[in-house]
């Protein structure tokens, strides 16, 4: 095959990608931009295929380890459950940065397979592409790993901080650059192999400092290195799939990443830089118990529900943690069997990932159209009787808006306090992810309701 | 004077990027977690040179050490690529709008 029309070929999967993407604009155009997608690889896959045209014993290799990949890839999409989502994406995002790391290798091991010279006189520009995309996939796997460890609750969601961390980390950077450079000065493979070697400590470093409840960023920013490190291998071998493939993934999750970071009203390197809350951690907390709080059960919930004539649910992380959305949407079916409207409100970093509560609402099958974003629904907070919070704190935290001095000051926050009453399902008065008390529990109009998401949304089932 | 290839392919790279920008700015939030499973999916189209690593060089050579990677590669990026695309199909299909009675 010719490598102009090949490289057409790519040029079509790199627009099917893009029409991929382009369909998530709606729940009804998405499920065909999943079948662009999946088109858009088989023929990336033919063609390159046609090219190589060796269709000899390796041949069969290759599709033995198609379909063994394929298949383990398959089981797990299909046994995971929906609340295991961030880590699965974490665990993938580290598989395409190993990908890349395992390529630039054989790249550079065996530089004429790739037309880009031979041994000892790889043409520089291929070299420092191929070495900053291995930099960066090998960054890649060992964030990702690190971020999977610290979601599956493997390892502890707290930040690990260390003095001198972020000075480590600058000279590990300026380090990798140093020796790319002198890759392409002396071409040896020892320094090829050490910039791979730091670069996977970089990876672990970058995300060890970064708390759970920021994995949202994390996951995002993964995401986008992945692609940049798709990118820089499709400088190497000079395919224009890759290259648009690897610019479109970059700079979805730097977008998203930069939503992230905005719903928490948190600079990116903010963030980056890690530990939240672990240095400037409220010392009050013991005057602040005294305040009153109002208690109340199932029942109590109960009847303020069946009697109000509209109520918001406000998911957060703590119903990931219960699996309460289906016996939240038990309870909400039965609330509009009654005639209460019912509607969802999702804070952008609510979970642990984009996107996080309304793939779980869904599963749930709550229909899409009554699960509305923050900006969406903040002014009904003021005309609605019961706020339901199930599972979140610090997004509904009212001090946001009023004390400066807060750590979270400036973050938008869902004005739950504005409604009627408020019902707030939470284990304990303990405070949230940013280490701060929620104002919200010693308001008048909230009642706070003691137990499990799960336990105690079943609970009021049985009494509505 | 000639224009360096590279210049065309960074050409291509940086409109991807605008690209990329303005389509997933359009993407609504509520797909967020499928956009991050098929972008992750996608960019499993590094397999490309997974394969070509793999079969690069005569066949009665195929387990060189270069050839190894290769292969490590196109098993990673498969389990990517079917399990990316599946789990995003499965998650799709649970977006359903309410049924009008």
């Amino acid at each position: 095959m010719s490598a102009n029309l090949s490289a057409f070929f790519y040029l079509v999967s790199g627009i099917l990608f893009i029409l991929a993407l382009r369909g998530l604009s709606s729940p009804e155009t998405s499920r065909q931009g999943n079948y662009f997608g999946i088109a858009g690889m088989t023929i990336s896959i033919i063609i390159t295929f046609l090219s190589v045209g060796n269709f000899g014993e390796g041949f069969i290799y290759v599709l033995i380890f198609l379909l063994i990949g394929g298949t383990i890839g398959a089981v797990i999409a299909f046994k995971i459950p929906m609340t295991a989502m961030p880590e699965l994406v974490a665990g993938f995002h580290s598989l395409v940065g190993l990908a890349a790391v395992f390529v630039a290798i054989s790249a550079f091991l065996k530089p004429e397979a790739f037309n880009l010279g031979v041994i000892g006189n790889i043409r520089l520009a291929s070299l420092i592409e191929m070495s900053l995309g291995a930099a960066i996939g090998a960054i890649t796997f060992s964030g990702s790993i690190i971020a999977f460890l610290k979601l599956r609750g493997i390892m502890s969601g707290a930040p690990i901080t260390f003095k001198g961390q972020h000075i480590l980390n600058l000279i590990l950077g300026l380090t990798i650059i140093f020796l790319i450079y002198y890759l392409c000065v002396s071409q040896s493979a020892n320094i090829f192999w050490t910039i791979v070697l730091i670069s996977f400590i970089v990876g672990v470093l970058l995300i060890i400092p970064i708390g759970g409840a920021d994995m949202p960023v994390v996951i995002s920013m993964l995401n986008s290195y992945s692609g940049w490190a798709a990118a820089g291998i499709g400088f190497t071998l000079e395919n224009t799939a890759l290259i648009i493939t690897g610019a479109l993934v970059g700079s979805s999750g730097a977008i998203l990443s930069y939503i992230m970071c905005k719903g928490m009203n948190r600079s990116f390197f903010n963030v980056i830089l890690g530990g939240w809350g672990a240095t400037d951690q409220t010392t009050t907390s013991a005057a602040k118990e005294q305040k009153p709080v109002k208690n109340g059960n199932a029942d109590d919930a109960a009847f303020l529900m069946k009697n109000a004539s509209s109520v918001i649910i406000v998911p957060g992380y703590g119903m990931a943690v219960a699996q309460a959305q289906h016996a939240l949407r038990e309870m909400v079916d039965v609330l509009k069997k009654n005639g209460v409207k019912v509607s969802y409100a999702i804070h952008p970093v609510a979970g642990r990932m984009p996107g996080h509560m309304n793939v779980l609402l869904a599963e749930a099958n709550v229909p899409y159209d009554e699960v509305f974003e923050l900006e969406e629904i903040n002014n009904d907070f003021a005309n609605c009787d019961v706020a339901y919070v199930i599972g979140a704190n610090d997004v509904t935290n009212p001090v946001a808006k009023s004390d400066p001095q807060s750590p979270i000051y400036g973050m938008p926050v869902l004005d739950v306090e504005k409604s009627k009453s408020v019902l707030f399902v939470k284990r304990s008065l303990s405070p949230g992810y940013a280490g701060i008390d929620n104002d919200l529990f010693y308001r008048d109009n909230t009642l706070m309701l003691f137990a499990d998401a799960k336990k105690m949304t079943e609970e009021i089932v049985k009494s509505l | 004077m000639e224009i360096d290839p590279f210049i065309f392919r960074l050409s291509i790279f940086i409109l991807s990027i605008f690209v990329g920008y303005y389509v997933v700015w359009s993407v609504t939030p509520s797909l967020h977690t499928p956009l991050m499973s098929v972008t992750n999916a996608i960019s499993s189209v590094i397999i490309v040179g997974a394969i070509i690593a793999a079969l690069a060089g005569a066949s009665d050579t195929i387990f060189e050490t270069s050839n190894i990677f290769g292969f490590l590669a196109i098993l990673l990026a498969a389990v990517n690529i079917f399990g990316g695309f599946l789990v995003t199909q499965r998650m799709l299909q649970m977006y359903k709008k309410k049924k009008n009675k």
